[in-house]
């Protein structure tokens, strides 16, 4: 099987990984629009949707009735509604860049899954080997990168659409991305420094930073923080670092992009059906990212605990059964563990929105200018000593 | 009158970071995510209705099974939106309640001009005409929309209650009291 694949030519291998990427990522943004749904209703009081039902689904005695009261079947329901409803393209829109931007938004979003790692398995030497389609040592930048470009999707919908408030939603979305990169970028600079220990091969891969915190507790001695995760070894990255995702996400309470209330729907009021379920894919696909870089750097990434690497973890289940240690076993444990933490960021990411209330646009403005720039710079001069002074 | 000075303390450094406003902002939403819902699934859990509640209005007939409107039609006269529309009959002189003399030969209730008022309830000086407890009309056209009487006795039901006033002028007019 992986001989086959190795023996294709690159372009189909390329082409299979991102049919592969595609397929992971739309029923995951999916599922998140339908968790996003639903946790709104929780936290409202309501049940929220668990009406729609495949009748053959029905059916089956107790895993149906749950399977509809889960919703699970209204990610089909608005999907196809999605796909089948009229795409009506208004008369006054520049129609080339207006069916560009979707696009736009999407390419993004898709290329960034192919560098971030999503698990690991353990080769005969017993050294974590990550999974990850494109395996490039440049990790966290081409991750920012291309990330980045999303902002071109918005500012392009806002400007294409001709009208008024679209205009209004891509220059604030513009803005918004523009001044929380800076902290972002510099949150995460700390991290990277501790990883590049003077004499070490330099790396800013994002695999490396999970090897990093997948240390075993070895009493109390400074081989101890390598077990660390980066949360408690940098707090004040991992916060600065989450409020600018918040940020550059466009999520609650930093919807300045699309703050229906003085905006009716920012940068895609225009848009409608499929283009602006491309939108919405989108923007759950830059928060799953989001995630995941969050996680890999700042969670442990696929450790399950502080102190308990995935090779712990690993031997302690092989003593269950000696099935544990086949590396699929591994690889498809390190991605559970791995998802399992991400998901709890995409809810964290959904339970705020319905707790802070969004911002006002100079509000937001102050937070990234004059509060989390300051910060994130100081917080990289005080690593950049703590650093110093703990190399001998 | 007392001026009473309040004390306006500087926000404290945690106050000025807004994160224990958050925190405590996401153990509120935490609360309400895990507590019991608030909603009813409509068309499988109903509503409990407090007593006194104003439906459908609907025609009632007492206890013996005798309709109790005796077409008046001071419900037709009072109604705001001119819901009703009575056409009043005469009871046949053979009929065991002939001395009521009077009974609507038709009743008809406009559904889609009743606005729920009770009026008509409470001019009613036989008790005939209640509000009660049936709240959504559906109909798949204005004809469907409109109460005939067999309708308005359908949805009504009886009337348990113990009056039995024609019963009584009945009796009464038997045992020589023709004052009642």
């Amino acid at each position: 099987m992986v001989d086959l694949y190795l023996s294709l030519p690159p372009l189909v291998q390329g082409l299979l990984k991102g049919l592969a990427v595609i397929m992971v990522i739309f029923p995951i943004g999916g599922a998140c629009s339908l968790a996003e749904r639903k946790v709104s209703a929780w936290i409202q009081g309501r049940p929220g949707p668990n009406r729609a039902v495949v009748p053959w689904v029905a059916w089956i005695p107790v895993l149906g009735p749950f399977l509809q009261r889960l919703g699970l079947f209204h990610v089909m329901a608005d999907g196809g509604k999605m796909l089948f409803k009229e795409d009506a393209l208004p008369g006054h829109v520049r129609k080339f860049y207006f069916v560009l931007a979707p696009l736009v938004a999407m390419m993004p979003a898709l290329t960034t899954v192919t560098t971030v790692p999503v698990g690991a398995y353990l080769d005969a030497a017993g050294r974590a080997v990550p999974l990850v389609l494109a395996n490039v040592d440049i990790g966290i930048l081409a991750v920012f990168a291309v990330s980045s470009l999303g902002v071109y999707a918005l500012i392009l919908a806002g400007w294409a659409s001709n009208s008024k408030f679209p205009f209004l939603g891509g220059i604030r979305a513009s803005a918004q991305l523009i001044a929380y990169e800076l902290s972002l970028t510099l949150s995460v600079v700390p991290v990277f420094l501790w990883i590049n220990a003077p004499g070490t091969p330099g790396t800013l891969s994002l695999a490396r930073a999970v090897e990093f915190q997948s240390g075993a507790w070895q009493g109390f001695t400074a081989a101890s923080w390598g077990g660390v995760w980066f949360l408690f070894l940098m707090p004040v990255s991992a916060l600065v670092f989450l409020i600018a995702l918040f940020a550059e996400t466009n999520r609650h309470p930093f919807d300045m992009a699309e703050g229906e209330s003085d905006l009716v729907g920012g940068f895609h009021t225009e848009y409608g059906a499929f283009k602006w379920g491309l939108f919405f894919v989108a923007e759950y696909a830059h928060m799953l990212i989001g995630s995941a870089v969050f996680t890999l750097l700042f969670l442990g990434g696929w450790n399950p605990l502080p102190w308990v690497p995935l090779a712990t973890l690993v031997d302690w289940l092989t003593v269950l059964t000696p099935l544990a240690a086949h590396p699929i076993a591994v690889g498809l444990l390190s991605i559970g563990i791995f998802l399992g933490k991400v998901l709890a960021l995409v809810f964290f990411f959904m339970w705020v929105r319905w707790t802070v209330p969004r911002f006002r646009y100079d509000q937001v403005m102050e937070l990234g200018w004059k509060k989390l720039l300051p910060l994130s710079i100081a917080n990289l001069l005080f690593y950049l000593g703590a650093i110093a002074a703990l190399t001998p | 009158m007392a001026v009473v000075p309040v004390a306006r303390p500087p926000l404290t450094l945690a106050e000025r970071t807004y994160l224990p406003q958050i925190a405590a902002g996401l153990r509120t939403t935490w609360r309400h995510l895990v507590r019991p819902k608030q909603t009813l699934e409509y068309p499988e859990q109903r509503p409990a209705l407090p007593p006194g509640y104003r439906g459908v209005p609907t025609l009632v007939r007492d206890p013996h099974g005798r309709e109790k409107c005796v077409s008046c039609q001071l419900c037709e006269f009072v109604c705001p939106p001119k819901a009703i529309r009575i056409t009043p009959g005469e009871i046949a002189a053979d009929a065991s309640t002939a001395h009521v003399e009077k009974a609507p030969k038709e009743f008809e209730i406009d559904m889609l001009r009743c606005i729920y008022c009770g009026m008509c309830q409470e001019v009613c000086p036989e008790e005939a005409i209640w509000l009660q407890n049936q709240f959504s009309m559906t109909g798949t056209s204005r004809e469907e929309m409109v109460n005939r009487k067999d309708r308005l006795y359908e949805l009504g039901g009886t009337l348990p209650d113990q009056h039995l006033k024609w019963d009584r002028k009945a009796a009464a007019e038997q045992a020589g009291n023709d004052r009642h």
